[in-house]
């Protein structure tokens, strides 16, 4: 019977074939933690006796949701993770380095064939490197970090097969919720999803990392993409080069198989309260906003700022709208400054943050006011969820948000490009 | 014996534990309090140890983070009942010895009195005369919980013993 990628991943890490369904401990190559989620796992560490750590060089800590520090709590926080990493050796990206799960592909830290994990759900970004990289909770990290192993049920697997060529004006961002709008925000619980299709090939990482990072607001446990001559590329780019691609065998067995055709995607808006509240922008464009957030894991990359930028430059933001921008890593700002398009924004009115989460999760950097309507290129758009319950959250993607940044209502970025 | 509390499809760890509350304060017995307040406005006030949450499909769907299981045990909850949970709440509730019931909540009503019969895997619904019956966890998971969580399990001899080929 052909085994899917995840089947292929968790075989070679206990050297013994496993089948969907199977519950097992496996060893793993990364476990990455941040700020918001590491207090709790020194907490879990703490109640095993006599903790220690399996192996430091596989444990990356990253400053990034609370950067920076809004409170002296938040601070003393940072100081502690600062501490453990310098205690045991491990990998530390300080404040102002960016959001992990850019800082984790970006860095080179995932390869093909890698079983990872993170105290964050959107760790599914990484299976754009056709990695098994899935989000767990304190405990299941402190387990991972003391004991090297952590107990798995092998999912089954979904297909989606993406089709055709991106239009003008529409992006991974909208071929990510136009599908989670069709998997539902829980039809992919327990499954992992498996990409395909000639769309693929054309797509850059950036695109990849959107598409997988999305993943997470389907319940997927992982999403995972091939490992192709773009993804060789750029992983050789970082000096990776023993590549082990996994690839799932021709009479793998999936649960349930999607096919869609993106040669006439329009470009999509989640509108409130649910990210798999789906619809094309002609349904919802028109609608006033107040607020704009360009970043986060989904959306704050070099691409996405250079398309926002492109919209921008030269003109003027809607009086009406606040723009804040949070560059999803150190170097992907440095080099936006570089090509110009900080400026643009900046010039444009848009107000520029740190590289980190801060308004995705109503931390800091920007919590929108009393009934209004925020355009965000955010992942999750639930109640509450900026910081405020009486503001609503339509997610888009960057272009989409710079048109709309323009004209002071949700706006088809195509009338822009 | 405790009592229903009811709520619907797709409730997320958003809504379970602001993520706001969990900046300053990561302590699951102060927080107790925040229980849902964002969809239930004053809810955490109304629990009392040995509750129950009774919720629909998807159950503790979004972030990862383990302080909404952790929050939902500091409130003194029994139980969850749901139609489904999300992954990683699932998980991570075992993990933490919370014990989780998948069984047909539409019998449930909030205000309901339930009484949960772990030999015969039913629960009781006291309010309505229904018994609902669920499936059991699996194996492994039903013995994480039995030890009050995976920590303790791992400790244990069982644990050890699981471990000690790897």
């Amino acid at each position: 019977m052909g085994q899917t990628i995840s089947e292929k991943i968790f075989s070679s890490h206990i050297k013994r074939e496993v089948t969907a369904g199977d519950i097992l401990f496996a060893p793993l190559d990364l476990m990455m933690s941040n700020d918001a989620s590491f207090p709790l796992v020194l907490e879990a560490l703490q109640k095993i006796r006599g903790y220690t750590i399996k192996e430091a060089r596989k444990l990356v800590l990253i400053l990034d949701h609370y950067c920076p520090s809004p409170s002296r709590e938040v601070s003393r926080i940072h100081e502690d993770i600062k501490a453990f990493a310098h205690q045991f050796g491990c990998t530390l990206y300080a404040e102002g380095e960016g959001v992990c799960h850019q800082l984790i592909p970006e860095k080179g830290h995932v390869r093909p064939g890698h079983l990872v994990i993170g105290s964050d759900s959107h760790t599914t970004t990484y299976g754009a490197l056709n990695a098994f990289a899935t989000g767990v909770g304190s405990t299941d990290m402190a387990l991972a970090i003391h004991y090297g192993l952590l107990w798995f049920k092998v999912p089954l697997s979904i297909r989606i097969e993406l089709n055709g060529n991106l239009p003008k004006g529409v992006y991974a961002k909208d071929i990510s919720l136009h599908f989670i709008a069709k998997v539902t925000s829980r039809g992919a619980n327990y499954h992992a999803i498996e990409f395909s299709g000639d769309a693929l090939g054309k797509l850059s990482m950036e695109g990849r990392l959107t598409i997988c990072n999305m993943v997470m607001e389907t319940g997927a446990k992982a999403g995972i993409m091939p490992a192709d001559e773009v993804c060789r590329a750029w992983l050789k780019g970082k000096g990776v080069t023993d590549v082990l691609p996994v690839t799932p065998d021709n009479d793998a067995s999936y649960s349930r198989e999607y096919t869609f055709d993106i040669s006439s995607l329009e470009p999509q808006v989640a509108i409130p309260h649910q990210v798999d509240n789906v619809h094309p922008i002609s349904e919802v464009k028109g609608k006033k906003i107040a607020m704009a957030f360009l970043g986060t894991c989904t959306n704050g990359r070099l691409e996405d700022l250079a398309v926002a930028a492109q919209i921008l430059k030269g003109k003027r933001i809607h009086s009406g709208v606040v723009l804040v921008i949070a560059p999803a890593s150190r170097d992907v700002m440095l080099e936006a400054c570089n090509r110009g398009y900080i400026q643009a924004l900046v010039e444009s009115g848009g107000m520029l943050n740190a590289p980190g989460c801060g308004p995705c999760v109503g931390a800091l950097g920007g919590v929108p006011a009393d009934g209004v309507n925020v355009i965000s290129t955010a992942n999750r758009n639930f109640i509450g969820r900026m910081g405020n319950v009486k503001a609503s959250i339509y997610l888009a993607s960057p272009a989409t948000l710079a048109a709309s940044c323009l004209t002071g209502e949700i706006t088809d970025p195509r009338e822009f490009l | 014996m405790g009592i229903a509390h009811k709520f619907g499809d797709d409730i997320n760890t958003d809504y379970i534990i602001a993520s706001k509350r969990k900046r300053d304060t990561v302590d699951p017995k102060k927080l107790a309090r925040f229980l849902m307040e964002d969809i239930r406005p004053g809810f955490g006030g109304t629990v009392q140890p040995g509750d129950f949450l009774v919720a629909g499909e998807n159950f503790g769907c979004g972030s990862a983070m383990e302080i909404a299981p952790m929050v939902v045990v500091g409130a003194g909850i029994q139980a969850v009942l749901a139609k489904s949970f999300a992954r990683t709440f699932f998980r991570n509730a075992v993990n933490l010895g919370l014990l989780l019931v998948i069984c047909d909540t539409e019998q449930i009503t909030g205000g309901d009195e339930l009484a949960l019969d772990l030999e015969q895997r039913l629960v009781r619904n006291l309010t309505r005369s229904v018994e609902i019956p669920f499936q059991p966890l699996p194996a492994l998971m039903k013995k994480i919980v039995q030890a009050g969580g995976v920590i303790p399990f791992l400790e244990s001899d069982e644990g050890r013993a699981l471990l000690s080929p790897l």
